[in-house]
């Protein structure tokens, strides 16, 4: 067995030296890496990414935002974000536990690729893009498109996440999560709902954004629902149709017909969160 | 240039400037605790899962198991012990948490407290929720929770101060100053550090033949210093806890038999063992057919698991009373049902682990445990040695719940030290403990009970089988005590009950707080509700018209002349149960998706064996210097046995408990006060305190010729003796002192009287039972099938209340552990093997509990006290599902009750 190092670089771009080479392993908050790591360690170097410049933070950019790949869960809890946003705090918030959002990073939630992963469905709802460098540049791709399934995303080797882009959302838009679990802390998803709204001087929805976690193998957007409610006071009922998208499997926590059934109501009331209305109905 | 951190990694720990080079992919957790010393930091699932390893990296709570340690480089680190020792916030923490018996087996508290105190840095004065958002990633199993948010949260402490602390003082533990300080030494905080490690080789199937291969060429290749395997047991390759059921392998040979069985063991050097991997052992495996459910196990041409049980039946236990058949016959109404609950984890957030050495001939072990003298006795079997050549010595145990009653690491930490002659460590992994030990016996009931028009039951037929997995463990326990338990505390005149333990490929179903009773009370208290809704007559009254009472015989015809509490218990719950109604009802009257239940139940625990032996030894000495040893064997994993036992020794000796040193459960130099199981501990342990603690009195009185009434004070180097204005000094230096160093030394044996169960289970099964009855209030959203328990009230008759705080303790824990049980605990093997898939409550799913005390002294407990533990948690799964019921219209007849679950049934009843 040749020996494996671990690499802590300072700059993106011996970061990306080293990930070119291959035989490395990225690693940031550890919580996903741990968890999955096999008896006798790792059999890859380790490139520790939290103390690249740069790559941690939020800020406001042109037309919109950029979260560096390394920043925490708890940073996103924290940041001063607009009201679109609050469902990714939310969410941020419903990230395993204290522990894990002080540690666990906003990329690398993405690319583990779990379906349940708290952060993609209000990613997807504000319009998240991944930017992706390597050695040889970089691309954007839209977060829909970078997981690709369980446990793939669009990553070659040689290849890291080093920011998402969230456009500015739409004047007065509100966002809201909701997640769904059997028990109230450190919870897998049985189902969660991210969606962002904003509505017209006459109190209709011209903006819908709703996205659905842990009932496909990738956390997907209703678009039929989301045209459903464009010109609505947020009162659409929630069809069959309109889930079309998803693909939900019978497993521990619930049956795929049990995470339809309580899919729907949770839209609902999310939709009536991010409206400003009380959820509990 | 290849910028890389040195091999040198440097940080601030507590303070101070630390240097180490860790290994790539070592955690900050390995490396504070093996390489730093820094133990306080507990590693309970290294999976992020638990938070038991919680450390402040740069102020924020993270768990070190997560962190790789170079990862630290530069920040400051803190830990528990660090903490408590340097910032006055810290130390105010710890107090309030002895105060409120925050800290049970304190394997979590280090967690807890750290977490806390990055909390209480920013939010002084933090509401219930700020404390519940920030303890949210740190699991405990023995509080409930409640204490730990009373401590953070700075609430009146409920201990008092008590210069005497005899029975009835709700002191602070004994013991609790170690656990909230970082000191407390658990299975793995005792290793040397030079102790070769210990690996597993384990069953990746349920059933499966193996050949093992080149095993030298193996242990060359790895470097390792000895592989174990069946050939190595030098003496009886077999364990068990009950005569006539000792079955288990330490090693398989030949065939496992469920996923997870020991198969092998590797011993190396610390260094090269964290690069092992399992993987590359020489076994071959062929897979066999497996049966993991019961009515596979009993079908025609199912595989046999043990020659000698046809059938895959382990045994099975009666008891019939009257004639049950006329008695439903006659019975103005009837309800009947299937029940079924899954199996369940006792998830302790301490893994297995212990350490061994040989030290000149003889093999001493040190390990977490609930019954050292039983791993004594098993040893002696498994190495084929002499007794007095083997030491058990306990450590601090970080939970147990009935799992660590089995010897789980001791075998192979004796036998590996034995082969080696160097010092052995050995720690589950998580997911190893989860496969490997015993579980709650999942359990398929049908039951029918009828009653009069008047309300009483006329007859209760019940049939259970339950999984006991691939080995006995306490199956046959199980089998014996559910028959005897299954009527509840009632009086139920005409009865029959039969239970039988099954064999399957799954893992040995074991001891679990209750022994099968909490699954045969789900049944039993579930149709109660339905009787008495059909008889039109209130649930709680009609099980007060029910309640067991002084000499009336119980379904196995013995008669109580006094101490039957449960009738008290329910009228305790009236008031409560009148007031939540109402509210209840006036929840309900609006028209969201939210309704709110109530229900009420009931249970009964016979403390101690069943119609077996059972007897405990305390044994004490006073010290030419004036210090009163109580050798205290009765195991303390959490429950309070070291505070209470000696409450109850001080207040027979009559001097104040904080006059005692206590000695644990070594071996060598303490006798044996039985198994921590049954709820036999405070009952029959305290018993034999009580008798050590009166013999002590009565042979210091004698000295100077003292009547029963004198005062012993006790003080430097001598005991003064008053007695009206009389005061005689015994110096004890001038008293002879004996081979253990003592002048004066007791040892008293008590054995609670019980009489042999007839073929029709008739007969004295226990000298005493202890009652319980819950309430649960919950609220079930009902279009998405969640369930939130919003209050509960538990009313346990415990005689007389050695420490009512630590009642309150044990109350809490086992309504979380109950309330776990009921909606979201259920042990898949293969599946649910970490603490991620498989969900114990946390700080935010347990609400508010109200204790109530019932004294009802018993004739058999140390001044009329009673055992508790196990009594908890039997009302409380059925107190939940009687309020979903109550909330819902739906009987829930499959536990857990996930929200899938309750809404596919409520569906099925037409609440869509």
């Amino acid at each position: 067995m040749s020996q494996i190092e671990y690499f802590a670089p300072g700059d993106l771009g011996e970061a990306l030296d080293i990930l070119s080479r291959g035989g490395v392993r990225p690693v940031a908050g550890g919580t996903d890496f741990y968890p999955g790591l096999s008896a006798g360690g790792p059999r890859e170097s380790l490139l520790d990414l939290t103390r690249i410049d740069g790559l941690r933070g939020i800020a406001r950019q042109d037309g919109g935002w950029r979260i560096g790949a390394a920043t925490r869960w708890s940073d996103v809890v924290r940041a001063d974000l607009p009201p679109a946003f609050d469902g990714l705090r939310a969410a941020a918030r419903e990230v395993g536990s204290v522990q894990i959002q002080n540690a666990g990073t906003v990329a690398g939630n993405l690319v583990n690729g779990s379906p349940a992963a708290d952060g993609v469905p209000p990613l997807l709802a504000l319009g998240a893009e991944v930017e992706i460098a390597s050695a040889e540049g970089r691309r954007v791709v839209p977060l829909e498109r970078f997981i690709m399934g369980v446990r793939q995303v669009d990553l070659a080797p040689g290849e890291m996440v080093v920011a998402l882009h969230l456009p500015e959302p739409p004047e007065g838009a509100r966002g809201a999560f909701s997640k769904l679990g059997s028990r109230a802390y450190l919870v897998i998803s049985i189902v969660m709902v991210g969606v962002v709204i904003a509505r017209d001087g006459a109190g209709r929805i011209d903006h819908a954004r709703v996205a659905v976690g842990a009932c496909s193998p990738v956390a997907r957007r209703l678009p039929a629902l989301e045209a459903a409610l464009v010109g609505t006071v947020g009162d659409v009922a929630v069809t069959a149709a309109h889930l079309e998208p998803l693909s939900p499997i019978d497993d521990v926590r619930g049956s795929g017909a049990y995470r339809l059934e309580a899919v729907a109501e949770l839209i609902g009331r999310v939709v009536r969160q991010a409206n400003g209305e009380s959820c509990d109905g | 240039m290849d910028k890389r951190v040195d091999a040198e990694t440097m940080f601030r720990l507590n303070g101070r400037d630390v240097r180490l080079a860790p290994r790539v992919g070592e955690r900050l957790s390995e490396a504070l605790r093996e390489r730093l010393g820094a133990r306080d930091v507990k590693v309970g699932c290294n999976a992020g899962d638990c938070g038991a390893c919680t450390v402040l990296v740069d102020g924020a709570p993270v768990c070190a198991c997560l962190m790789p340690a170079q990862q630290a480089a530069g920040a400051e680190v803190e830990t528990l012990a660090g903490l408590v020792a340097r910032e006055p916030l810290a130390a105010d923490l710890a107090r309030r948490f002895e105060g409120q018996g925050a800290a049970q087996c304190g394997i979590c508290t280090p967690g807890m407290m750290v977490s806390a105190v990055a909390l209480l840095r920013e939010a002084p004065r933090p509401s219930e929720g700020e404390v519940m958002d920030a303890l949210g990633g740190v699991l405990c199993r023995c509080t409930g929770y409640r204490k730990i948010i009373d401590a953070v949260m700075g609430r009146a402490p409920g201990a008092v101060v008590d210069a005497d602390g005899h029975m009835g003082a709700a002191i602070e533990k004994l013991d609790g100053r170690v656990k909230v300080t970082g000191a407390e030494r658990f299975g793995d905080d005792v290793a040397t550090a030079d102790a070769l490690v210990i690996k597993v080789i384990r069953s990746p199937h349920a059933h499966a033949r193996f050949v093992l291969g080149d095993l030298d060429g193996f242990a060359t290749r790895e470097g390792v210093e000895a592989v174990l395997t069946a050939s190595d047991v030098p003496g009886v390759n077999l364990f068990g806890t009950i005569p006539g059921f000792v079955d288990q392998p330490v090693f398989a040979e030949g065939v496992a038999r469920f996923r997870g069985e020991a198969v092998a063991a590797v011993v190396g050097t610390a260094e090269v063992m964290a690069q092992f991997d399992p993987a590359r052992f020489p076994v071959e495996w062929e897979v066999l057919p497996d049966v993991q459910g019961m009515a596979e196990a009993m079908a025609d041409g199912a595989p046999q698991l043990h020659v000698a049980r046809a059938g895959n039946v382990m045994c099975g236990g009666f008891v019939a009373h009257g004639d049950v058949g006329a008695a439903l016959e006659r019975a103005h109404v009837v309800a009947e049902g299937e029940f079924e609950t899954g199996f369940v984890e006792h998830a302790y957030i301490e893994p297995e682990a212990g350490f061994a050495q040989v030290v000149e001939g003889r093999v001493e072990v040190h390990a977490c445990t609930q019954a050292p003298v039983m791993d004594l006795d098993t040893l002696e079997q498994v190495l084929g040695m002499e007794r007095a050549r083997i030491r058990v010595v306990p450590t601090a145990t970080g939970g147990g719940f009935g799992s660590k009653l089995d010897v789980s690491v001791q075998p192979f930490l004796a036998i590996a030290a034995l082969k080696t002659g160097r010092p052995v460590r050995i720690t589950y992994e998580r997911t190893e403990s989860m496969q490997s030990t015993t579980k709650r016996h999942p359990s398929r009931m049908n039951v029918r009970i009828g009653a009069d028009a008047e309300g009483r039951i006329s007859g209760l037929r019940f049939d259970g089988i339950f999984n006991t997995g691939a080995y006995a463990s306490w199956g046959p326990t199980v089998a014996n005590r559910v028959p005897v338990h299954a009527s509840g505390p009632y009086a139920v005149a005409d009865y029959r009950a039969e239970a039988k333990g099954i064999h399957t490929h799954c893992p040995p179903s074991g001891a679990f707080r209750g022994f099968g009773v909490p699954q045969a009370a789900v049944a039993q208290e579930s149709l109660f509700d339905e009787l008495a809704d059909r008889l039109g007559i209130d649930r709680l009254e009609f099980r007060i018209r029910n309640a067991l009472a002084n000499g009336v015989p119980t379904v196995c015809g013995q008669v109580f002349a006094q101490g039957v509490g449960i009738r008290a218990c329910l009228e305790a719950l009236r008031p409560a149960w009148q007031a939540e109604r109402a509210k209840a009802a006036q929840v309900n009257a609006g028209d969201g998706p939210v309704r709110r239940g109530v229900g009420v139940a009931a249970g009964w625990y016979g403390c101690g064996n069943t119609s077996l032996p059972n007897p405990s030894t305390i044994k004490a000495g006073v010290r030419a210097d004036g210090r009163i040893v109580l050798h205290q064997g009765a195991a303390d994993i959490g429950q309070g046995a070291n505070t209470v036992i000696a409450q109850i020794f001080a207040t027979a000796l009559g001097v104040p408990v904080s006059r005692l040193d206590l000695v644990g459960g070594d071996t060598d130099v303490t006798p044996d006060a039985g198994k921590t199981s049954a709820s036999r501990q405070t009952f029959v342990s305290g018993n034999a305190a009580r008798l050590a603690g009166e013999a002590l009195r009565a042979q210091i009185l004698q000295r100077v010729n003292a009547g029963e009434d004198a005062v012993i004070v006790p003080g430097e180097g001598g005991v003064e003796v008053r007695e009206g204005a009389r005061a005689e000094r015994i110096e004890l230096a001038t008293l002879e002192t004996d081979a253990e160093g003592y002048v004066m030394r007791v040892a008293e044996s008590y054995d609670p009287p019980t009489k042999p169960l007839d073929a029709n289970g008739q007969g004295e099964p226990y000298a005493q039972f202890g009652y319980a009855a819950h309430l649960c209030v919950l609220e079930v959203d009902t279009k998405l099938g969640t369930v939130k328990p919003v209050k509960f009230v538990a009313a346990h008759d415990v005689g007389h209340a050695v420490n009512p705080l630590l009642i309150e303790g044990q109350v809490e824990g086992g309504i979380a552990q109950g309330m776990g049980m009921a909606l979201m605990e259920e042990y898949l093997p293969g599946r649910t093997e970490n603490l991620h898939d498989y969900l114990i409550p946390t700080v935010g799913d347990m609400p508010p509990v109200e204790t109530l005390i019932i004294e009802e002294p018993d004739a058999h407990g140390p001044y009329g006290a009673k055992g508790l533990g196990e009594h908890v948690l039997i009302p409380t799964a059925p107190s939940v599902l009687n309020a979903i019921r109550d909330a819902t219209g739906v009987q829930m007849r499959r536990l857990p009750v996930t929200p899938g679950r309750l809404k596919a049934a409520m569906g099925e009843a037409g609440h869509a």
